[in-house]
């Protein structure tokens, strides 16, 4: 019997051990074996959801994967060996049913422990201002786009999906729009209204959190909120990149998306020079278009 | 019992056994299954050389050996080609050769409406590769809407694959009744349903998935016909259509259909391993139990699909608790299958090799699994090489890795001839290695940020894991070709097998090898899951007395 119980310490041990280096050096291990994060909050909250997933999944693979190969190893056939004529037990079957359930139940209770934080927007940490915020309340639910809008200051942006590229539209009313970098002020919760206008395609930047498929018709909700520490010291901002993950056509390789992070004040001047390059761009084409219309009207006859 | 005697009448015409007209005017449900399987064997070639081609565009950074029309167009070809086209027939090719022979019957019961089954499978098959000649479909096997419709696919591939889905689930579903009709009404004397064998149960099952599934899908792709063609637009959102009624639509066809790919595959490891093991397999009850609840639970998780799609968390909620529980009988298999081998005296044959690798692989594919129905890691996870390496350790880890299990193991049966166990194990070697390597860092790949469907990418932190995956996709093919030289060769100088070389424990290791137009002369009555072991040991009795009555010995035990 005291093989069995070293077998059974071995086969704890090498998941124990595995757990351990792994947590020992998680940043290194990012794409590797867990997904992006450092971000958004929610991006974090899908990590810690993944990894203990991983945990208990590593469990699982160590000891149903020995099992096969241990069984596949000792009852090699040998000269003389009989094969014990076992058809069943009823009481192992029921209780490994049990066990797999319960591990199941495990993990929908802290999926749903965790999910809040990751679907529910987060309150900004700044005001409109750039203002630092103090108290944090979370948000209420709102039951009809069934993601909670947070108290206080937010920013939502319109993305919208175009072969093959995205267009965002910013609030306001200079109806500001941008192609594939949305630029964005740090510490602000930003929300999304994902859509497109062709076919369908998935919004997503892995560090931010997870992705969302923009369909014709259809709005669909995601949320972001850069921590104002992720812009280097001496830098002015942050450049979270990303592609599109629903195959839209012949360029879906090349449809990439950015996110690009300032402090409030620099988000505000960026804002404030782009509406002005826009005006400016509005009145040279109307420019020229009137020439254009004059040369014609001149040259119409000929 | 009550059951009505159906038995297929034989033709006795010596012209039509022989010669190649033999092979297109025969209703034998043995002819009509090699003709299946050497089918599938062609397309199973040519979606491995799409593959190739797909590993060979991304092995580095920034390829030009495709253009982005020709990678999406091959990949379509690929996914469509492995699902549609090896995959599903591969099943109803084994199950036709070999489910008759297993109940104990002449034929199926409808053996003309079988060989109807086997063209139109056929006919789908180049229906879809005509389009080579002109231009093949490239909006992905799934062919989600608006990209499938007219304005954004104008090539009439589409219409190929259209025609595909219809000719072949046509053949599907007049297989699947075929099947069902066979297992209900034809079962040798004694046969209940509690002695039936495991993969006549798979079988069963697939069969009513195949109906549930397929049909639908049929009336989807019409709808999508009528869309293109007709400007019905049940799916262009610009005419009040909707976008995702075909994703609902489409998966409520695309998990059952995973399933129709993996539970014959699990027949196929329910009934090697207790052979090789030579042990009775473990708790039969619970493994046909565990196939009916997982067909019944296979229908109610397609929106696990769907995770990114505008839906309410409830939905969410529901579609991951479910795809949860589905876990559980898929896991009680697998405990039945190690204990199964556990106590035994497992013989290392390539069939047994290849399906304890298929076990150890899908049950990884299984692990991921759960991860992925979580769904906000979902979210991280879906449309990136993480779900490509997870669906290819489920699809290719249970049912490639059983289909070549299964050719080793019923080959004998099949031809009359071995398999060189030797090369076998070279192949199995090649392909458990190869699988790994091309699949187990595809994980990585997806998990930093690499979406799936791109035919090039500049990000090199992913050259590496794309150059290895790449590295053991020729491994694989390698694997594959090793396959096929030691079937040529064996046909040609295989030894011998006789009617029952592994000491089975079927009917279908009763009759000679290859078996004779009419199956049976006699049924013989079953009084147990393993036929075949009672009737060894009876003969093995009776010749014992005989010997002992010759040798004037008593007769006493
Ligand atoms: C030599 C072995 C194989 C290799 C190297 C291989 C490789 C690939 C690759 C690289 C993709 C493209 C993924 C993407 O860009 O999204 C793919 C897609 C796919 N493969 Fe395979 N594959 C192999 C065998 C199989 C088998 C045996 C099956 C079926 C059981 C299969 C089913 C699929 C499906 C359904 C897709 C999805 C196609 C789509 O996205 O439209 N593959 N495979
Ligand atoms: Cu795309
Ligand atoms: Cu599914």
């Amino acid at each position: 019997m005291s093989e069995g119980r070293n077998r059974r310490r071995l086969l704890l041990a090498l998941p124990l051990a595995l757990v351990a280096a792994l947590l020992a050096a998680p940043a290194a291990r990012a794409g590797l074996l867990f997904p992006e994060s450092g971000g958004s909050p929610n991006a974090d909250s899908i990590h810690t959801l993944y990894v203990m997933v991983f945990i208990l999944a590593l469990f699982i693979f160590v000891g149903v994967e020995g099992t096969l190969l241990w069984a596949l190893f000792k009852f090699k056939a040998k000269k003389g060996a009989t094969a014990a004529q076992i058809h069943g037990n009823t009481k192992l079957e029921i209780g490994w049913t049990l066990g797999a359930f319960v591990i199941l139940l495990f993990i929908t209770v802290f999926t749903f422990i965790q999910l809040p934080s990751i679907k529910n927007p987060k309150p900004s940490l700044i005001d409109e201002n750039g203002r630092e915020l103090t108290a944090q309340v979370d948000g209420m639910q709102v039951a009809a786009t069934n993601q909670s809008t947070p108290k206080g200051p937010t920013m939502t942006i319109e993305v919208n999906g175009q072969q093959y590229v995205w267009r965002y539209l910013y609030p306001g009313q200079d109806q500001l729009l941008t192609y594939t970098d949305m630029v964005v002020p740090v510490g602000m919760t930003v929300l999304l209204d994902i859509t497109a206008d062709d076919v369908v395609h998935s919004w997503w930047i892995p560090k931010l959190g997870g992705k969302m498929d923009a369909v014709p018709g259809y709005t669909n909700k995601l949320w972001f909120r850069i921590p104002p520490d992720a812009i280097p010291e001496g830098q002015k901002q942050v450049v979270y990149t990303g592609q599109c993950a629903e195959l839209c056509g012949r360029n879906h390789a090349n449809m990439y998306g950015r996110v690009i992070g300032m402090r409030m004040a620099d988000y505000k001047k960026w804002y404030a020079d782009k509406v002005q390059q826009l005006k400016t761009a509005e009145t040279d084409v109307a420019e020229q278009q009137k020439k254009l219309t004059e040369q014609e009207s001149q040259g119409g006859d000929e | 019992m009550g059951r009505p005697q159906i038995i297929a009448s034989a033709v006795d015409n010596p012209d039509r056994t022989r010669g190649w007209t033999s092979w297109i005017t025969t209703t034998d449900h043995k002819k009509i299954g090699i003709m299946y399987l050497a089918t599938v064997l062609v397309f199973f070639i040519l979606g491995g050389v799409e593959a190739l081609l797909i590993r060979t565009q991304l092995a580095v950074p920034d390829n030009t050996l495709l253009t982005p029309e020709r990678y999406n167009q091959i990949l379509t070809m690929h996914g469509t080609t492995m699902v549609f086209l090896v995959v599903v027939p591969v099943w109803a090719g084994f199950a036709n050769y070999l489910l008759p022979l297993m109940l104990g019957a002449r034929d199926v019961a409808f053996p003309r409406l079988n060989a109807w089954s086997y063209w139109m499978y056929l006919f789908g098959g180049i229906a879809l590769y005509a389009s080579m000649l002109y231009s093949p479909p490239e909006a992905g096997w799934f062919s989600y809407v608006p990209l499938s419709l007219k304005q954004y696919s104008g090539t009439n591939g589409q219409e190929a694959w259209i025609y595909m889905v219809h000719l072949t689930g046509l053949s599907s579903i007049i297989g699947a009744i075929n099947f069902i009709a066979t297992i209900h009404n034809m079962r040798a004397p004694g046969m209940g349903w509690g002695r039936m064998p495991l993969f006549v149960w798979t079988i069963l099952i697939y069969a009513y998935l195949v109906i549930v599934a397929l049909t639908s899908l049929a009336a989807t792709v019409t709808m999508l016909l009528l869309d293109r063609n007709f400007g019905t637009g049940f799916f262009d959102p610009a005419q009040g259509g909707s976008a995702l009624l075909w994703q609902h639509l489409f998966w409520f066809f695309g998990h059952p259909e995973v399933y129709i790919l993996v539970l014959p595959a699990f027949g196929v490891f329910s009934e090697i391993l207790p052979v090789f093991a030579r042990k009775p397999i473990f708790g039969y009850k619970a493994i046909a139990a565990a196939t009916v609840g997982i067909a019944f639970l296979g229908m109610l998780v397609w929106a696990h699909h769907m995770f990114a799609t505008p839906m309410s968390t409830t939905v969410l909620a529901f579609f991951m608790l479910m795809s949860f529980v589905i876990a559980v009988p898929t896991g009680v298999k697998i405990f039945n299958w190690i204990a199964t081998l556990w106590r035994g005296t497992v013989e290392w044959t390539t069939a047994l090799l290849y399906c304890v690798g298929g076990i150890a692989t899908f049950t990884m594919g299984g692990i991921t699994g759960i991860f992925l129905a979580v769904f906000p890691i979902d979210w991280q996870l879906t449309d990136t090489y993480f779900v490509v390496a997870h669906f290819h350790y489920t699809a290719f880890g249970a049912s490639a890795f059983a289909m070549i299990a299964a050719l080793y193991f019923w080959w004998p049966k099949m031809t009359g001839r071995m398999l060189s166990e030797k090369l076998g194990k070279v192949g199995f070697a090649l392909m458990f290695i190869g699988f790994h390597t091309t699949f187990l860092i595809q994980h990585s790949a997806g998990l930093s940020g690499m979406p799936r469907r791109i035919y090039e990418y500049s990000e090199t932190s992913w050259t590496w894991y794309n150059f290895v995956s790449t590295i053991g996709a020729f491994m694989i093919a390698l694997s594959v070709a090793v396959t096929v030289v030691g079937v040529v060769w064996s046909l040609k100088r295989g030894a011998i097998a006789g009617p029952d070389p592994w000491k089975a424990n079927t009917l279908e290791w009763f009759t000679p090898s290859p078996p004779p137009e009419n199956n049976f002369d006699v049924v013989p009555r079953v009084r147990s899951v393993e036929p075949m072991k009672d009737i060894r040991r009876e003969i093995e009795q009776r010749t014992n007395a005989e010997q002992r009555y010759r040798s004037g010995q008593p007769m006493l035990h």
